[in-house]
């Protein structure tokens, strides 16, 4: 957040406009959400270490760049063409519901189960997505039963869990970190070994049209295209408006869940063995027993993440390695970790922001300093300080609040 | 055992996407109106120039499209071929086996989902993407490959090559584990620290122009004034704020985040530090390069160097006070932070050496390759035991050896640094303290 504020003081004139956003459609709610939540997230910014007068300054910049996100994506929305910035708000708008944002959003709702309500450090939540999409995709193409093959890539998952729980969950956190890290890696490494190309594809995965039947064959919503504002996709397809439906219905189911599933004395066991582990082993639970079954349920969010992650394009172990387990990362720690809303935000707002980064970045430099592949790699840059600050400055996110996050797992 | 399986080289590289002052070499860029496949045709031991590969475009049962005119594209002389397209679909992609020199030979795909008739494989072709294309893996073997090596003399080989693996990861992994002992920090951006290695020595020979050791010289310098500034600027200010361990893990994974992209702004391809073929000398059946040999000599005498400051001087005596207990000796006199300041310095400067030292005689270095080391370096300090330094060094030295010599005994190469992950969970199942660590509650 800290770090886009050089880039929105030259943007601001575009705050003005921002008492027009209020009243519009689901669009525009989404990312009013955001302009309220960024707005908050820069107010509160910082400790000791920033002054009152510097953290009010933070909140106006954060209100502005909000209002900038909102204004730019609704004005793509309805039509109007202002040259380059609607142009990238159009291309906001497409990322914030893409049906992979989604798929990002429920990895990052069971990486809040693990590290926001337990105090879980995983490190591997693309490995627990990487194998749900195989399970899922390799049964498809072998002529299994969607339904099977749903439940085989969560039993991959499932089973991986509890084999990475085992030796560590009983040791400091740090050690599950470096083991869950590691063993993602491994199954990206054996997913992408030419060994059993037969089954994985290697390096080159397993297409989406090889799996990808099952699903859209359910679909009801007929063929052709649908537009609505700047929005025009297919209806039934790959990059559909099936695929992002179904997307988000199970983004909202997830949420439903862990909404109830934190209710529950089993969350409030949750909290405990985040909290203090010897005052709930004092209360006679198995402490042991919790940290797995949460391990275990997170990996089954991871799961469903990597099969919604894959519908829309292909199986790639590549795409799903490390990198992908720090962007979840930064979601969750951006939106708020131990909020039922706070993944679901983050992930949005960690590709909305990215997009308008490197929109601005290309389009403000002039290309003999930055040109459009430097631009990209820019945005990175700026997504790795910002995961820095926010950490630093205001831990526990948009949403969430710093009581909850003492962060001593 | 049996060496079957080394025949069968299947190298399809996935090469990077290229920088804009390369962008006119290319034969095929990939863009929003056009696609591109390319591959590399590579036995392991020539780089195949000359050799047809046969492009058709074809529907989706296979069967040639009607109207379409299968290409021909021949390899260049890095064993490269490239076919530009503008319309997405399918595409049989063929080597066309009378172009292949004597004693190479084609083989089918064992991809089942990629496979076509013959040698061929059928991929989907996408508009867009990587600009540097889509690769495409075709299998070839080179018949005589296994005449002239026995198992034996591969073992050796492997043996030397993991010996100056281990050597390198010792190097950058005593100070992680330093750092971790006297601080408590899962370092996450540590193998950043080797990547930066590479790309300043690389950015000093090739571009400022220096002679290499020298240039080594000043990387190892370049490398810890950074650490020194890192623990100034950004460390020691968090700690004294009292930011918990986990969040300054976060932090240090932002960090990793952050310097990749810084590097892939430097350059997007796998940089070497020298070009050209190193001289290199045979003993016995091993061949190793003279600058292997350098920086294997390097690397010892720097950790015993390590190793005899630990264990007899003052402040090695410090260090491991603080890696020990901090509060405590804190109250017997040892300023801390300054223990801590020089950990951060000679961390970093050892690892920005064993960065360039890798990128010399391993296999050159890229914005990303840190991804791969760190895992090596966790698996190895966590397997000698976390916050130890000797530790730390026992348990590079296997990891090391395993990874080069697990092909040996059957591993798929594929698998090889798999192999060494795989011992870590496994170790920590039944010695979660590791080798050299004392077996304390760490629960």
């Amino acid at each position: 957040m800290v770090f886009n504020r050089k880039k929105t003081e030259t943007d601001t004139p575009a705050a003005v406009a921002e008492d027009e956003v209020a009243a519009q459609g689901v669009t525009a709610d989404i990312s009013e959400t955001a302009a309220a939540v960024t707005a908050a997230a820069g107010g509160e910014a910082g400790g000791p270490l920033l002054s009152s007068r510097t953290r009010e300054m933070f909140g106006y910049v954060a209100w502005g760049l909000g209002a900038l996100i909102v204004l730019i994506m609704l004005l793509a929305f309805v039509g109007v063409d202002l040259g380059w910035p609607t142009r990238v708000g159009d291309n906001m708008l497409d990322q914030a519901l893409d049906p992979q944002t989604a798929a990002v959003a429920v990895a990052v709702i069971g990486l809040n189960i693990h590290f926001g309500y337990t105090g879980l450090l995983n490190m591997g939540q693309a490995g627990f997505m990487l194998l749900g999409a195989y399970g899922f995709a390799i049964s498809i193409v072998e002529g299994v039963p969607l339904l099977f093959a749903v439940v085989i890539g969560l039993l991959a998952s499932a089973l991986f869990a509890v084999v990475l729980g085992v030796p560590t969950l009983k040791l400091r956190g740090d050690y599950l970190a470096i083991v869950t890290i590691s063993a993602a890696e491994i199954v990206r490494y054996v997913g992408r070994a030419t060994t059993f190309n037969e089954h994985t594809g290697g390096p080159q995965g397993i297409e989406g049209q090889d799996f990808r039947g099952p699903v859209t064959d359910l679909s009801f919503f007929g063929t052709g295209n649908f537009d609505i504002g700047s929005l025009d996709y297919i209806l039934t397809g790959a990059n559909s408006w099936w695929m992002r439906a179904v997307a988000w219905a199970v983004v909202l189911l997830s949420v439903g869940v862990v909404y109830l599933l934190v209710r529950s004395p089993w969350g409030r066991l949750l909290r405990g063995v985040r909290e203090d582990e010897d005052a709930i082993r004092s209360l006679g639970k198995n402490v042991f027993a919790i940290k797995m079954q949460a391990l275990v349920l997170g990996g089954l969010f991871g799961a469903v993440a990597g099969m919604l992650f894959v519908l829309p394009s292909s199986v790639v172990p590549d795409s799903m390695g490390r990198t992908l387990t720090f962007y979840c990362w930064t979601a969750l720690l951006l939106g708020g970790a131990a909020t039922v809303f706070g993944p679901v935000l983050g992930s949005i707002l960690f590709f909305v922001v990215r997009i308008l980064v490197t929109g601005i970045a290309d389009n403000t430099v002039p290309d003999s300093v930055l040109n459009t592949q430097q631009a990209g790699q820019f945005g990175w840059i700026v997504i790795g300080v910002s995961l820095m600050l926010l950490v630093i400055f205001r831990p526990q996110g948009v949403l969430g609040d710093k009581r909850e996050l003492r962060f001593n797992a | 055992m049996g060496l079957r399986w080394l025949a069968l080289l299947f190298v399809g590289l996935i090469l990077a996407v290229p920088t804009a002052a390369h962008a006119e070499d290319e034969p095929c860029r990939a863009s929003a109106e056009q696609g591109c496949l390319t591959g590399t045709l590579d036995t392991g031991e020539e780089k195949l120039e000359g050799v047809d590969v046969l492009i058709t475009p074809v529907d989706d049962k296979g069967a040639p499209k009607v109207g379409a005119e299968p290409t021909t594209v021949t390899t260049d002389e890095t064993g490269r071929w490239s076919f530009p397209f503008t319309e997405a679909g399918r595409y049989q992609v063929e080597i066309v086996e009378d172009s292949l020199p004597d004693g190479v030979e084609a083989l089918p795909s064992e991809n089942k989902l990629l496979k076509g008739p013959g040698n061929s494989v059928v991929v989907n072709g996408q508009l867009g993407g990587l600009a540097s294309g889509q690769p495409v893996i075709l299998g070839i073997r080179s018949e005589d490959y296994q005449a002239d090596s026995s198992d034996w003399d591969y073992f050796l080989q492997s043996s030397v090559n993991g010996l100056r693996l281990g050597l390198l990861l010792a190097l950058a992994s005593i100070g992680l584990s330093l750092i971790y002992g006297t601080t408590g920090l899962s370092n996450f951006a540590h193998a950043e620290l080797l990547t930066m290695g590479g790309f300043t020595g690389y950015i000093l020979v090739q571009n400022v122009g220096l002679p290499l050791w020298p240039a080594v010289a000043l990387v190892t310098v370049i490398c810890g004034a950074f650490g020194w500034v890192q623990d100034r600027g950004l460390w020691q200010p968090l700690r004294r704020r009292g930011l918990g361990i986990i969040q300054l893990m976060i932090v240090t994974i932002g960090m990793s985040l952050a310097l990749q992209y810084v590097f892939q702004l430097i350059d997007t391809e796998t940089i070497r530090v020298v070009t050209g073929i190193p001289e290199s000398v045979d003993i016995g059946p091993v061949g190793i390069t003279y600058q292997s040999i350098i920086a294997m000599v390097i690397a010892t005498v720097l950790l015993i160097a390590v190793g005899f400051v630990l264990l007899r001087t003052r402040i090695g005596q410090a260090t491991r006070a603080v890696a020990d207990n901090p509060a405590l000796a804190a109250a017997s006199g040892i300023d801390v932070d300054r223990v801590i300041r020089l950990v951060w310095t000679v961390a970093a400067a050892f690892a920005g050496l064993a960065g360039v030292l890798y990128a010399l005689v391993v296999n050159g270095v890229k914005w990303d390759s840190g991804l791969q080391i760190l895992l090596l370096l966790f698996a190895a300090v966590t397997l000698g035991g976390l916050g130890t330094a000797f530790g730390a060094l026992l348990g590079s030295l296997i990891i090391g050896y395993v990874v080069e010599v697990s092909p040996v005994f059957g591993m798929p190469s594929d698998f090889k640094y798999a192999t060494a992950l795989v011992i870590l969970i496994l170790l920590l199942l039944v010695r979660p303290q590791g080798l050299l660590g004392r077996p304390e509650r760490i629960g």
